[in-house]
C-alpha cells in the first residue's frame, strides 16, 4: 500500500454528533470574532450527518440560545413546543398516572430530531469555515515524539475481508489540538482513557441502551407537543428502565425503551423488552393502526458527574457524551454536549491564541466548573446510583434529594461498579419467556435492523473484534447463555452449528453502532472499532 | 475530447423507502441522498477515458435543489474536472432534463455525453434516448463495454440473451449499464481536493428551457404485503386448505 497522505490542521474534531459541531461552530465564531485564522476539520464516521444520531429527543435549548442566540430566525428545526408531560407506573394491564417529578419537566422544551437539528448545525458550521467529512471515521490516534496526540488517522479502505486486497490507505489529519466528540463509549476515546489514565480518580462509567422506533399513527392518535414516560412493567423492579413517548409534528411519534446496562439476569433481552413493551394497553393506543418507519439504538451514559473523567490531556481534549455530560433523572444529554462543546472551544482558542508552548488545555475543567451545567449535573448525582436499592426506595430517595436537599444532599452516591461486571451466571437466573412479534405492534430483530438501513461493505475485516476466540463459547455460553444473542439489539451475534460444536457467528453488517456488546461482555472480549468510513445505520430523523 | 457526464440525486440505495401517506409520491425528507449508481458508472467511465489519453475534460452535470452541489462534488472526487449545476427547485421530468442537457451541450461543445441508462428512483430509462434525440446523435444504451478510437465508438450492450456490438461516429450519447465497471473510492485527500474544483450554476431561464412538468402523477402505492407462509402437519390438511382457504384447487 502507498504512504499516508496527511493534512495540517488547528483543529480536529471527531464526530459530527451535537457536541462535535458544537465545539466547531464556537471556535469559528471565536477566530473570526477576532480576526484570527483557525482552520478547523471534522471527521463523522456516518455516511451523512445525522445518520449516526439516535436520541429522544425533549431538547432544552439553553445552550444552544448561548451559541445561536437567532436560531429561530436561521431556521433551527425545533418545530414542536412540549405541550404536556405525563409520567406513568405500568402494571402488566393497568397503568397510574404519578407525579411528574421536577426534573421530568418539560415547559420551554421542543421535541425534535437530534439528527436533523445535527444536519442544521452542519450547514451552520460550514456556512463559518468549517470543513466537514462525513463517511471518514478517525480509526486511530496519532501521537508526537513527547506523547502528546498530534491528530487522528483515518482507516485503511478496500483491503478485503482478510487484509488480502491493497486497498488504499487511510489519510493522516495532523492538528494542534483534538476534541474527541464520539458521543457514548467511543472507540478511540477508550484507547486515551488507559494510555493517559484519565479515570483515575472517577468512578465507574455506567451505561443504558435505549432502543427507538419512529412512527406515523392515524391523525386521531396523535397530539403534538405530547410527553410520556413510564416506569414498571415490563422490566421487574430490580432493572433499572423505562420507556418515553414523544409526539413530534406530521403524525409522528418516536417511542423508545432505555434498560440499565447495569442489569444482572443474563436472559434479559432489552430488544424483547421493548417489543413487549408496546403491546401494553396504554402504548397500543397511541401506536395501533399506525406504522413503523425506522428503527434503531444506541447506548447513553449514565454515570453522572462522578463518573467524568479527566476532560483534558497532551494535545487534546473529551466533550459530549464520550465524556459522559448526560444528566440521567431528565434523560437530557444533548444540551449538555452543546455546552461542553462550547466551553471546551473557548478554552482550546484560549491555548492556541496564547504565547506559551501549552499543549492542554487547561481552562476547560475550569470553564465547566463555573458553568450552570457543573450545577445542573452535580445537583442530580445521586438520582441514578439510588436505583440500586430498586425503584420504589429510588422513587422515595429522588423525591427526598430533589425536594428536602435540593440536590444538596452532604453525601455522594457512588457507582461501584462497571456494567459488564454485574452479570449472574445464567444458571442461578429465572429465564425470561418474550411472547412472540404480532407483526403489527412487535417484531422481529431483523425486520427492525432492516428499517435502520444499515449497510456495510461486506469487502473489510468484521469491525466486532474477538481478543480471544474461545472466551463466546467457553465463558459467554457456557456462564451466561451467550447473552450477547439478547443484548445486541441487531442481532449481530447468533450462536450456530451443532449442539456439540456451537461456534459464535458475528453478523457485523447487521450492526447499529450502539455500543453495547463493547460495554456488557462480561470479560470484556468484545472490541467495537471502526468500520471503513460511511458504513452503519443510515437513520432518517432519529 | 470532451465527456458531459449527467448526474442525478436520489435516495441511497440502501435506503428503504416508503410512500407518502396522501399516496401523492414517495418520502424523501430526511432520507439520504446520492448519486444515482448508474451515473457513479458513467462517471468513473469517462474519468477511465481520460486517464487512458482519449479523453481530454469530464465535466459532470446534475439539475435539482442546492444538494445536488454535494452530488457534483462527488463526481469531481472521484476524477470530474469541472461541474455544472442548473438550479431547479421543482422536480423535472425527463423531457425537460433532456432539453436542458441539450442546452448545456450547445455550451459544452462535448464529443461524448455518458449518462446512466436510468435513475434508481423512478426508473425512467428516458433521458439518454430523448437527448440524443434532441441532439441527432447517435445512441448505444446499457453499454457493458466502450472503446473510443479513430472519431469513432464501438459499445457493447447487453441485450435479451447476449451481447450486441455496435459502432458509431462521435458525437455520441451512451448509457451505462450495471457491468461496465466498478467505480472507485472517493479517497479524502481526493475530497478535499474536489472542494477546489470549479462548479458553476446557472438556471434554465439561462437556458431558455422550459421545465413546467407535463406529466401528472395519478397515485402512487406500495406493493401489496406477501403473506406470511402457514406450515402444514400433513398432506390432508395442505389440500384442505388449498381447496377451502387459497382456492386453487
Ligand atoms: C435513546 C436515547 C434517548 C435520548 N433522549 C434524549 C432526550 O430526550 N434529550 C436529550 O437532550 N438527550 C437525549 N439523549 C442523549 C443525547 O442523545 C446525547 O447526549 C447526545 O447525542 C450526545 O451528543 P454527542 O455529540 O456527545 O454524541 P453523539 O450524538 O453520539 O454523536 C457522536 C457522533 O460522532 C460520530 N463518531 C463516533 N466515533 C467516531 C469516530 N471514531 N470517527 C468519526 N466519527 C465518529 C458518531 O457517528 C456520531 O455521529 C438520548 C440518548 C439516547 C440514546
Ligand atoms: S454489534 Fe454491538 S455495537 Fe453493533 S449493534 Fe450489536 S451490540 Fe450494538
Amino acid at each position: 500500500m502507498s504512504v499516508r497522505d496527511y493534512m495540517e490542521y488547528d483543529v480536529v474534531i471527531v464526530g459530527g454528533g451535537p457536541s462535535g459541531l458544537a465545539s466547531a461552530i464556537r471556535l469559528k465564531q471565536l477566530a473570526n470574532g477576532a480576526g484570527r485564522e483557525l482552520s478547523v476539520c471534522l471527521l463523522e464516521k456516518s455516511s451523512e450527518i445525522g445518520a449516526h444520531i439516535l436520541s429522544g429527543a425533549v431538547f432544552e435549548p439553553k445552550a444552544l440560545t448561548e451559541l445561536i442566540p437567532d436560531w429561530k430566525e436561521k431556521g433551527a428545526p425545533l418545530n414542536t413546543p412540549a405541550v404536556d408531560d405525563h409520567f406513568l407506573y405500568l402494571t402488566e394491564t393497568e397503568s397510574i398516572k404519578l407525579p411528574t417529578p421536577p426534573q421530568m419537566r418539560n415547559h420551554g422544551n421542543y421535541i425534535i430530531s437530534l439528527g436533523n437539528l445535527c444536519r442544521w448545525l452542519a450547514e451552520q458550521a460550514e456556512a463559518l469555515g468549517v470543513e466537514i467529512y462525513p463517511g471518514f471515521a478517525a480509526a486511530e490516534v496519532l501521537y508526537d515524539e513527547t506523547g502528546a496526540v498530534k491528530g487522528v488517522a483515518t482507516g485503511n479502505v478496500g483491503t478485503g475481508k482478510h487484509g488480502e486486497k491493497e486497498g488504499e490507505p487511510g489519510m493522516e489529519l495532523w492538528a494542534k489540538q483534538t476534541i474527541f466528540a464520539e458521543g457514548c463509549r467511543g472507540s478511540l476515546t477508550k484507547t486515551l482513557f488507559e494510555r493517559f489514565e484519565l479515570r483515575k480518580d472517577s468512578d465507574p462509567q455506567t451505561y443504558g441502551i435505549g432502543i427507538k422506533e419512529l412512527w406515523e399513527v392515524p391523525a386521531e392518535q396523535h397530539s403534538a407537543g405530547r410527553i410520556t414516560h413510564t416506569v414498571g412493567w415490563p422490566v421487574d423492579t430490580a432493572t433499572y428502565g423505562g420507556s418515553f413517548m414523544y409526539h413530534l409534528e406530521n403524525n409522528q411519534v418516536v417511542v423508545g425503551f432505555v434498560v440499565g446496562l447495569d442489569y444482572q439476569n443474563p436472559w434479559l433481552s432489552p430488544f424483547e423488552e421493548f417489543q413487549r413493551f408496546k403491546t401494553h394497553p396504554a402504548i397500543k393506543k397511541t401506536l395501533e393502526g399506525g406504522r413503523r418507519i425506522s428503527y434503531g439504538a444506541r447506548a447513553l451514559s449514565e454515570g453522572g458527574i462522578q463518573s467524568l473523567p479527566k476532560l483534558t490531556f497532551l494535545g487534546g481534549v473529551l466533550i459530549g457524551d464520550t465524556a459522559g455530560f448526560l444528566n440521567v433523572p431528565k434523560i437530557k444529554g444533548s444540551h449538555a454536549a452543546i455546552k461542553s462543546g462550547s466551553l471546551a472551544a473557548e478554552a482550546v482558542f484560549e491555548l492556541l491564541m496564547s504565547d506559551g508552548d501549552g499543549r492542554e488545555a487547561v481552562s476547560y475543567p475550569i470553564r465547566f466548573k463555573q458553568s450552570w451545567l457543573y450545577d445542573e449535573l452535580w445537583r442530580v448525582r445521586n438520582i441514578r446510583p439510588s436505583f440500586r436499592w430498586g425503584l420504589w426506595p429510588a422513587m422515595i430517595y429522588g423525591a427526598l434529594d430533589t425536594f428536602l436537599f435540593r440536590g444538596r444532599a452532604p453525601w455522594t452516591l457512588r457507582h461501584k461498579h462497571a456494567d459488564h461486571e454485574t452479570l449472574e451466571d445464567a444458571s442461578m437466573c429465572a429465564k425470561i419467556v418474550y411472547p412472540k412479534p404480532d407483526g403489527k405492534l412487535s417484531f422481529d430483530r431483523l425486520s427492525s435492523v432492516f428499517l435502520s438501513n444499515t449497510n456495510h461493505s461486506e469487502d473489510q475485516p468484521a469491525h466486532l473484534r474477538l481478543k480471544d476466540k474461545g472466551v463466546p463459547i467457553e465463558v459467554n455460553l457456557a456462564r451466561y447463555g451467550a447473552p450477547e444473542t439478547r443484548y445486541c439489539p441487531a442481532g449481530v451475534y447468533e450462536i450456530v452449528g451443532e449442539v456439540e460444536a456451537p461456534r459464535l457467528q458475528i453478523n457485523a453488517q447487521n450492526c447499529v453502532h450502539c455500543k453495547t456488546c463493547d460495554i456488557k461482555d462480561p470479560t470484556q472480549n468484545i472490541n467495537w472499532v471502526t468500520p471503513e468510513g460511511g458504513g452503519g445505520p443510515n437513520y432518517p430523523n432519529m | 475530447m470532451k465527456i458531459l457526464v449527467p448526474v442525478k440525486r436520489v435516495v441511497d440505495a440502501n435506503v428503504k423507502i416508503r410512500v407518502k401517506s396522501d399516496g401523492s409520491g414517495v418520502e424523501t425528507a430526511n432520507l439520504k441522498l446520492s448519486m444515482n449508481p448508474f451515473d457513479e458508472i458513467a462517471v468513473e467511465e469517462a474519468v477511465r477515458l481520460k486517464e487512458a489519453g482519449i479523453a481530454s475534460e469530464v465535466v459532470a452535470v446534475s439539475i435539482g435543489d442546492t444538494g445536488c452541489q454535494e452530488t457534483l462534488r462527488a463526481a469531481m472526487a472521484v476524477g470530474a474536472d469541472a461541474a455544472i449545476h442548473v438550479e431547479a427547485d421543482t422536480a423535472t421530468q425527463p423531457l425537460a432534463v433532456a432539453k436542458l442537457l441539450q442546452a448545456i451541450v450547445a455550451k459544452e461543445q462535448p464529443q461524448l455525453v455518458i449518462c446512466g441508462k436510468q435513475a434508481i428512483d423512478d426508473d425512467a430509462n428516458q433521458v439518454g434516448q430523448m437527448l440524443a434525440a434532441l441532439l441527432d446523435w447517435p445512441q448505444a444504451t446499457f453499454a457493458s463495454r466502450v472503446q473510443i478510437a479513430g472519431g469513432e465508438a464501438t459499445v457493447t450492450r447487453e441485450i435479451d440473451g447476449g451481447l450486441e456490438t455496435l459502432a458509431m461516429p462521435l458525437p455520441a450519447v451512451i448509457s451505462t449499464d450495471l457491468r461496465l465497471n466498478e467505480p472507485r473510492y472517493a479517497s479524502l485527500p481526493n475530497i478535499m481536493k474536489a472542494k477546489k474544483k470549479p462548479l458553476a450554476t446557472v438556471s434554465p431561464a439561462e437556458l431558455d428551457v422550459d421545465i413546467a412538468p407535463r406529466l401528472k402523477v395519478v397515485s402512487v402505492d406500495e406493493p401489496s404485503v406477501r403473506q406470511a407462509g402457514k406450515l402444514v402437519s400433513d398432506v390432508a390438511e395442505l389440500v384442505g386448505m388449498l381447496r377451502n382457504e387459497a382456492k386453487v384447487i
